[in-house]
């Protein structure tokens, strides 16, 4: 498949791998944004593959698991009750609420349904107009643009029965706060591909130049992410700190405008909890005054939530890049992609499960 | 969640107010949401995220950089690495 199978060429790979053999003098920790490259990562096996000195540290980029606590026990307490369809994206129903997911939800009678795209959702809301349809609208910069068309088009076809439950999170200032903890271990980034073919990369600028941090603009495929480890430790050996955009076929610097003003239409920044993490100042965006309408937390009003957070689990730590899945003692003992502490084991995105389902024994000793 | 898959537009038509089209992945055509895209023709490939194309691919761009990459290789070939 064309703009596939050219960035699968082993050899190609395995050239560019050498190259960084060739550059990389003294050890760097670089982190990937996106939970994406992390499954990439370890899927193609890259990890091994590349020279000791370079340690890759896994990022907060998974919307699944950085969805804050109280925000998925809300989703809990809205799907229960009657009336009601709940709709998601498949890897949230696993998600652990305080004491239960939304797939317990959906075998007590809840009606709970996974869509591929928000859009599936508005067809549920003119299908069930005496239901109210929620969607759980999660995720960075990229899947905004589909949520807030989802509202705008709930909108025009005139739907009172249409709501989103909004965890809209950002990119850049969750970078800030890695970059300035004092445990911070970052020396460079591979910035999210797809964040980036949404939003440009006009935002990076400043960070790099801030933080003396170089960024590469990266993108999924195993030679993409050669690439983005070369443009990085090229520049960190060469003591330079910019952004390059090593992703050029599908990123530009201004990003996708239609999509940015019709998130800026519909959005507007917030502060976010991460989970995990806690709260980052003016880290997510939630919907403007003018569409309350279709905001699920005004519809249904939850009592207060007391979340509880499994007191084993490091997925927090895991998310700024600060530990490893290995480092955990609940690790694939008592906690399994089937019986999940934290949501880092839970989605296709997250640190654990990756590590959970592509490393042999082997890698883990 | 940010899996984005690069497919080619084989058909554009409007439905339900929105701009859509049909999206070739290597042979599983599904429905995507071209709205974000105005300028993109039948034939060009996209990258399609939860339905949406976010992204026209750049071929002159994809070309350019793996010549970059394939330099590398030939340059390596040469030292005899």
């Amino acid at each position: 498949m064309k703009f596939i199978s050219e960035y699968r060429d082993a050899r190609l790979v395995l050239q560019t791998l050498s190259e960084i053999r060739r550059t990389v003098t003294q050890p760097w920790v670089l982190m990937e944004i996106c939970g994406g490259q992390t499954h990439a990562i370890m899927r193609h096996g890259l990890n091994q593959l590349l020279p000791e000195e370079i340690e890759l540290v896994h990022g907060p980029g998974c919307p699944v698991c950085v969805t804050s606590l109280e925000l998925i026990d809300k989703a809990l307490a809205i799907a229960s009750q009657p009336k009601v369809i709940f709709t998601s994206y498949g890897d949230m129903l696993r998600v652990p609420g305080s004491d239960r997911d939304l797939f317990s939800v959906r075998a007590d009678g809840g009606d709970i349904r996974v869509v591929y795209s928000p859009l599936d959702a508005v067809k549920i809301a003119q299908q069930n107009p005496d239901q109210e349809v929620i969607f759980f609208a999660i995720g960075f910069e990229t899947t905004a643009p589909a949520n807030v068309m989802s509202v705008l088009q709930a909108k025009s076809l005139g739907l009172k029965n249409y709501s989103l439950l909004v965890s809209h999170v950002c990119v850049p200032p969750a970078m800030h706060a890695i970059l300035s903890s004092p445990f911070n271990r970052v020396q460079g980034f591979l910035a999210a591909g797809h964040v980036c073919a949404v939003m440009g990369y006009w935002e990076y600028p400043p960070i790099s130049q801030k933080y003396k941090v170089p960024i590469a603009i990266t993108g999924f495929e195993p030679l993409d992410i050669a690439q983005g480890i070369l443009a990085t430790v090229r520049q960190l050996e060469e003591g330079r700190a910019v952004v390059e955009n090593a992703y050029p076929r599908a990123v530009t610097f201004a990003g996708n405008q239609p999509a940015q003003a019709v998130i800026q239409q519909v959005l507007m920044p917030c502060d976010r909890k991460w989970r995990g993490i806690g709260t980052i100042p003016h880290s997510g965006w939630c919907l403007r005054p003018e569409f309350s309408d279709f905001d699920a937390e005004n519809r249904f009003p939850v009592r207060q939530i007391q979340p509880q957070e499994s007191p084993v689990c490091v997925a927090g730590q895991i998310l700024q890049g600060l530990k490893k899945p290995f480092d955990c003692p609940a690790f694939a003992t008592i906690c399994t992609p089937q019986n999940p502490l934290g949501a880092t084991m839970v989605s296709s995105e997250g640190a654990c499960a990756a590590y959970y389902r592509y490393s042999s024994e082997s890698v883990r000793n | 969640m940010c899996l984005g898959i690069p497919g080619k537009i084989l058909d554009i038509y409007q439905s339900n107010g929105l701009r859509m089209g049909k999206v070739d992945f290597g042979g599983v055509v599904r429905e995507a949401c071209l709205e974000y895209v105005p300028e993109a023709q039948v034939g060009d490939y996209t990258i399609i995220h939860v339905g949406f194309a976010i992204s026209l691919l750049s071929e002159q761009e994809a070309l350019e950089s793996l010549a970059l990459l394939r330099e590398i290789g030939n340059f390596e070939e040469e030292l005899g690495a």
